[in-house]
């Protein structure tokens, strides 16, 4: 564990190091910002008209918030998880790695925990706007809760699908671009859902990773979203440690 | 110590290690030679357990690397051809987190870096990033990432390429230290390094062993017979003759002449002295002895005659005469640095 710690530790100094860090918890913070005014003055305007009628700050505003919000992690996430494996093979400080009394599990664990680090960064952000809802509205905490835990399952999907990608090539733009193309891809794939077989729809929304978010949002956590978030990180972490172990293989 | 087996190694059609057995004894200090492409590195990198080989078995510390990887690279310390620096990170910062993943208890921490940082002379760049680091900095900090846990192995992938003379001949004394207490490999294709600080000498080519030996025993185990280089000024026409004629000596070429200086290699039966013989010849018939020294051959010939196809040919004897001279003042300019 405290292998793990220390290559996390490593990986959220060099985000810090780099202006990664910086451009994407700045780029982020911006997006979310104008996010949450430009909904914000809709949930005005739709309050007004509501005109007495009991207005939901969780489920007519927060919720849209973060589920727009979920675009951006498309477009960021890339851009943390490209450099993981790809800059340490190119640079050959991958040799340190391997060569270490460190299993390969360990160092996976680290750079997922390290790139979730960064992760947890920009979402710590957001605490400032939700905050400022609780000074001045009096919206329910639970559905706030369960949605910073979906998101954070939903962005472990997203960061072990990149590290396994970024494990691929040595390339960080290539591993970037395929990553985001991965993730766009499995935002999409319902889209086409509901023109397919009554079997093929199922499966489409099952895979679609937003999808699952949506849940989580309303305050509710179905162990089906959950099995689902959990089996996907496992997954694309236990193919890392395989394409690693292949490459060491390939030499 | 280091036990290899059988060892083979293929990149797909491509095999780089071909069936190569070799070990090394505690305190030995082995120097892996052999031109590039040879697979020297890929050797290195599969007893560090980088790569898992094709084929046969390495025992390193008493753990093999295909059942105990982790015990094994817990006692060993590897520099890569390239030092694996993160170049965001002071050097002090880098060596302490080699410390935690190379398992250095916490209390031990701080003391180990400053430790390895002294031994390989970078404490005055302590706190300098990795990246802005001139090469030969960059290689002793690698080195010093190398020998942080204190292993008992140590495997050093070419650890003087790219320094300046001064830093190679303190990184050379540095491993000759650590001979003893550790096990070392080390790789190179700087031949006179071998003979310096090599107990013994592997050399690989095309992935297959040439020759396992000590440098001494190398360099004369080639050497079919003796051979003497005399430079004589001024002697007769018949100089060759008379040499020729003396007792032992089986035969007597010119080499070079200048002037009326001319230079001779006389060829001797194997493990007869015949230098006695010889100045005492030269001097009686009144000629000048300007020089008179045993010809050896230099481990750069045993190199190049051990990994050149033609390997039955006989080594040509220009070859010999021109790089001997040059060779042995190098050996004595180094000498004289240390």
């Amino acid at each position: 564990m405290s292998n793990v710690l220390a290559i996390a530790r490593r990986e959220i100094s060099a985000y810090f190091a780099s202006p990664i860090a910086y451009v994407v918890i700045g780029f982020f913070a911006l997006m979310f910002g104008f996010f949450y005014y430009s909904l914000l003055l809709y949930f005005d305007r739709q309050s007004l008209q509501a005109a007495g009628q009991a207005v939901n700050v969780n489920e007519q505003f927060l919720r849209p918030v973060f589920l727009n919000a979920t675009v951006i992690f498309l477009f960021v996430l890339p851009l943390v998880t490209m450099r993981t494996y790809s800059e340490e093979k190119r640079s050959g400080t991958i040799e340190l790695l391997l060569t270490a009394p460190l299993t390969d599990l360990q160092i996976i664990l680290g750079k997922f925990l390290g790139a979730m680090g960064l992760y947890a960064a920009m979402l710590a952000i957001t605490l400032v706007h939700v905050g400022l809802l609780f000074v001045f509205g009096n919206p329910e905490w639970r559905p706030v809760a369960t949605t910073y835990l979906g998101l954070l399952l939903m962005g472990g999907c997203f960061v072990s699908i990149g590290l396994l990608i970024s494990s691929l090539t040595k390339n960080q733009i290539v591993a970037g671009m395929i990553t985001f193309g991965v993730f766009l891809m499995l935002w999409v794939i319902n889209w086409i859902a509901s023109f397919m077989g009554p079997t093929t729809q199922q499966v489409l929304n099952y895979l679609s990773i937003t999808d699952h978010l949506d849940d989580f949002t309303k305050g509710i956590i179905d162990t089906k979203h959950l099995v689902y978030y959990v089996s996907f990180i496992t997954f694309g972490l236990f193919l890392t440690a395989r394409s690693v172990d292949t490459e060491r293989w390939r030499g | 110590m280091i036990e290899v087996q059988h060892l083979t190694k293929r990149y797909g059609p491509f095999t780089a290690v071909d069936d190569i057995s070799f070990t090394v004894d505690k305190g030995e200090i082995l120097g892996f030679l052999g031109p590039n492409g040879a697979g020297k590195t890929t050797t290195m990198r599969v007893l560090t357990g980088y790569m898992p080989p094709s084929e046969g078995t390495a025992v390193v510390a008493g753990y093999s690397l295909l059942d105990k990887p982790i015990e094994a690279k817990r006692r060993t310390g590897y520099l890569p051809e390239t030092p694996p620096l993160y170049p965001d990170m002071t050097v002090r910062e880098y060596l302490e987190f080699c410390a935690r993943i190379k398992g250095v208890p916490r209390g031990e921490r701080k003391k180990r870096v400053s430790t390895a940082m002294e031994r390989t002379r970078v404490a005055d760049m302590a706190e300098r990033h990795c990246g802005k680091l001139s090469k030969g900095y960059r290689q002793r900090v690698g080195l010093a990432q190398a020998v942080l846990g204190n292993p008992e192995v140590l495997i050093l992938d070419e650890p003087t390429a790219g320094l300046d003379p001064k830093q190679i001949n303190e990184t050379r004394n540095l491993i000759k230290e650590l001979r003893g207490d550790h096990t070392v490999i080390l790789s190179t294709h700087i031949l006179p390094e071998v003979s310096q600080t090599c107990t013994r000498v592997v050399i690989i080519n095309k992935g297959k062993v040439v020759a396992v030996d000590t440098p001494d025993n190398l360099t004369s185990r080639l050497r079919g017979s003796e051979t003497m280089y005399v430079q004589i000024d001024a002697m007769g026409a018949d100089a060759g003759g008379t040499l020729a004629a003396l007792p032992g000596v089986t035969k007597v070429t010119v080499s070079d002449t200048k002037d009326s200086v001319t230079g001779l290699e006389v060829e001797s039966e194997a493990g007869r002295d015949v230098r006695r013989d010889l100045a005492a010849a030269v001097v009686a018939r009144g000629w000048g002895l300007l020089e008179l020294r045993p010809m050896r051959m230099s481990l750069e010939d045993v190199f190049l005659k051990l990994t050149t196809q033609e390997s039955d040919a006989p080594v040509a004897s220009d070859v010999v005469a021109s790089e001997q001279p040059l060779d042995s003042a190098r050996d004595e300019a180094e000498v004289a640095h240390e």
